[in-house]
């Protein structure tokens, strides 16, 4: 059984100014042992998944108004609230970009750490503040037994990331969700926590669902990819298979626009516009005002996600000429 | 491409001093934000500057534009010393070195429109655009950075992150100045926005024949950006050299460790690099390390880096190479030393 599918997720968000569709009828799976990554940029609805598989989207404004979370084959949509916080932090739990802003700053990382043993177990305090400690080693920040009783903001930002990652580790869940967990990070601290990060889910055979905009960090450390744009999933496939052969322009788009560190030439590639504002997506296909192989087909038509090779999809009516003349 | 200097910085020091006490405030120490930094500026071309947060990069660009001033050091326009230049002569310098800001929602005024926020620099300088004139150069201005001229009347939350970024290179072209110093100018920016605007940046270097001081943690963009490259680290430039000599030939253990760490967006590169993880953090700047400062996170350190400082200076091992040999550039380390593909070239 596969660990989470998503199935036709949507989601919205009621504004003054009208009706933001954030999600718009995303579909992904993740298994044991696997990571998934989800590319997009702002916008593109990807924390906004997360956050509805998770539990905590913030409703209202949020709405969910179709689809399905499927967890261990059930459905968290329908399960009532009591339930579903016994799920969330246990079986499945987050890792956040900020870590400062995502820790209480007037409690000791060891009390919040130790909390979901209390919270979850019924441990006492001293039992919690052991297995506090012993979080702490896991994610290896040194001297844990002497640093158990300080704040977050003694630490630095790479600590206080795998602080975040001990508690998200606490009651061994079989889910990690982290949203953009490197973004704020310096590229030395990133490598050592993107190491972290899949050392442990090796160790516990975790499923990953990796949140991000950087495609370098994908790159590295993803089993399959899924490329959002205006709450849409516009690409699936294996990490290998994306790179070598993007079959969406906006993933090519992307690629070719991004300066790499390996090569050097002159003139980015440009996407040209901005992404979409989620009140008015254009009708068709949302990418069609920027994109090159656009016709008429494109602002009429949403384009499905057709099959394009073995585990690979595409939303884009031309994807076969994104294959032809490479 | 490179002409003569038309920036000199010379051990450019910053020191903000840290104080205890309320009534009586006494100094209890300095965070070293800068330390001793050197480098050239020449005409028509970029200087990247990179390194992690805290390493003092945005320092040097609030000094060399004097927003800051500096504890020691000397900086020279056009061979003419502004370190300690004040009232007229300032206004002077100021005109000829303006900044592009990272952040392009807060460096705008939101109660300004777009036309007077491009045009406020001709409130300070009247002698380049005379009264009648300005409303003209402003949508000129526009055009260029590649917005619409009739937006003069709108107001910065109107535009997208781009768009505001654009209005903010608009702002600091209007003087015609000769340098332009970026302090971070895409990184608040979406991935497929970033593209438009380091274009946009090289095209008016060509077309002004701007010099430009491009700060950066992003090390792919500086590389595709920048002719020249100086690698900082905890106040020091610990490596300088051409954009090649830096990428491909880095002799300074942390410019390899850097570049190492630096992830690639392909798998199948990706998989054949070698990382080197450094281990700890980045020493706080009130208290760094005797000798060389990288010495606590180096893999290569000895008791020699504690008790001297390397300087910047091409290294010894490498002083008898040919000057056109990549290897023969400045670089801060005792044990300076070539690693063989720290990044591999691409499609081999």
């Amino acid at each position: 059984m596969t660990l989470l599918e998503v199935r036709d997720l949507h989601v919205e968000f009621r504004t003054r100014d009208g009706v933001a569709k954030a999600v718009n009828g995303v579909s992904y799976d993740v298994g044991a042992g696997e990571t998934l990554a989800v590319l997009g940029e702002s916008g593109s609805g990807k924390s906004v998944t997360a956050q509805a598989v998770m539990g905590i989207l913030d409703m209202p404004p949020g709405r969910i108004t179709g689809g399905q979370v499927l967890f261990q084959g059930q459905d968290l949509l329908t399960l009532p609230r009591e339930e579903r916080r016994r799920i969330r932090g246990a079986r499945m739990a987050m890792i956040f970009q900020d870590a400062l802003s995502a820790l209480n700053p007037v409690l000791t990382v060891g009390y919040q750490l130790g909390e979901m043993f209390r919270v979850h177990q019924g441990a006492s305090r001293k039992e919690a503040k052991a297995k506090a400690v012993e979080l702490m080693e896991r994610v290896r920040i040194p001297a844990a037994r002497a640093r158990v009783g300080d704040f977050p903001h003694q630490f630095s930002g790479g600590m206080r990331q795998r602080i975040m990652i001990a508690m998200a580790l606490a009651l061994e869940p079989d889910l990690i969700i982290a949203d953009e967990p490197t973004t704020a990070l310096d590229v030395t601290v990133q490598a050592q926590v993107m190491e972290l990060l899949a050392d442990l889910q090796r160790e516990f055979n975790m499923g990953l669902i990796l949140i991000t905009h950087d495609l370098g960090v994908v790159a590295d450390v993803a089993d399959k990819i899924a490329v959002m744009y205006a709450g849409r999933i516009v690409e699936t496939a294996g990490v290998k298979e994306l790179y070598r052969s993007p079959a969406h322009p906006y993933t090519k788009g992307l690629l070719d626009s991004i300066p790499r560190l390996d090569q050097k030439g002159r003139q980015l590639n440009v996407i040209r516009g901005m992404p979409p504002n989620l009140l008015e997506i254009p009708p068709g296909c949302p990418y069609n005002p920027r994109c090159p192989l656009a016709r008429a087909v494109c602002r009429a038509d949403d384009p499905p996600l057709y099959d394009v090779a073995a585990h690979r999809a595409s939303a884009c009516h031309f994807w076969e000429e994104m294959f032809d003349g490479r | 491409m490179a002409g003569d200097a038309i920036l000199e910085v010379r051990d450019l020091v910053k020191h903000f001093p840290l104080t205890q006490g309320v009534l009586f405030k006494r100094q209890v120490g300095a965070v070293k934000a800068v330390d001793g930094v050197s480098f050239d500026l020449h005409k028509g071309e970029t200087l990247g500057i990179v390194g992690e947060s805290g390493c003092g990069k945005s320092t040097v660009a609030k000094l060399v534009t004097r927003l800051e001033a500096p504890t020691r050091g000397t900086i020279r326009y056009r061979g003419e010393d502004i370190t300690r230049a004040h009232g007229r002569s300032l206004k002077a310098v100021r005109r000829n070195i303006q900044m592009v800001f990272q952040d392009p929602y807060t460096s705008l005024n939101p109660r300004m429109t777009v036309g007077d926020i491009v045009g406020e620099p001709f409130d300070i300088h009247p002698e380049v655009a005379p009264k009648g004139d300005r409303r003209r150069r402003v949508r000129e201005l526009l055009d260029v950075v590649g917005l619409n001229p009739e937006y003069v009347n709108r107001y910065p939350h109107q535009f997208s992150g781009g768009q505001r970024q654009r209005i903010g290179i608009a702002r600091g072209l209007a003087l015609r100045p000769e340098i332009i110093v970026a302090d971070e100018p895409v990184s608040a920016l979406d991935v497929s926005v970033q593209a438009q605007v380091v274009n946009l940046m090289e095209r008016l270097q060509d077309e002004f024949g701007l010099s430009y001081i491009f700060i950066a943690h992003d090390l792919s963009i500086v590389r595709h950006i920048s002719d020249r490259v100086g690698v900082m680290y905890l106040g020091k430039i610990v490596e300088i050299g051409t954009e090649s000599e830096i990428y491909e030939h880095p002799t300074h253990p942390y410019t390899q460790a850097l570049l190492s760490a630096v992830p690639v967006p392909d798998p199948e590169t990706e998989g054949r690099r070698e990382r080197i993880v450094l281990e700890g953090d980045v020493p706080s700047p009130a208290n760094p390390p005797s000798g060389c400062h990288f010495r606590t996170r180096c893999w290569k350190a000895r008791q020699r880096c504690a008790d001297e400082e390397p300087p910047l200076a091409v290294p010894e091992n490498f002083a008898a190479t040919l000057p056109d040999q990549p290897v023969h550039h400045p670089s801060a380390c005792h044990f300076a030393a070539e690693r063989v593909a720290v990044v591999p070239p691409a499609g081999v």
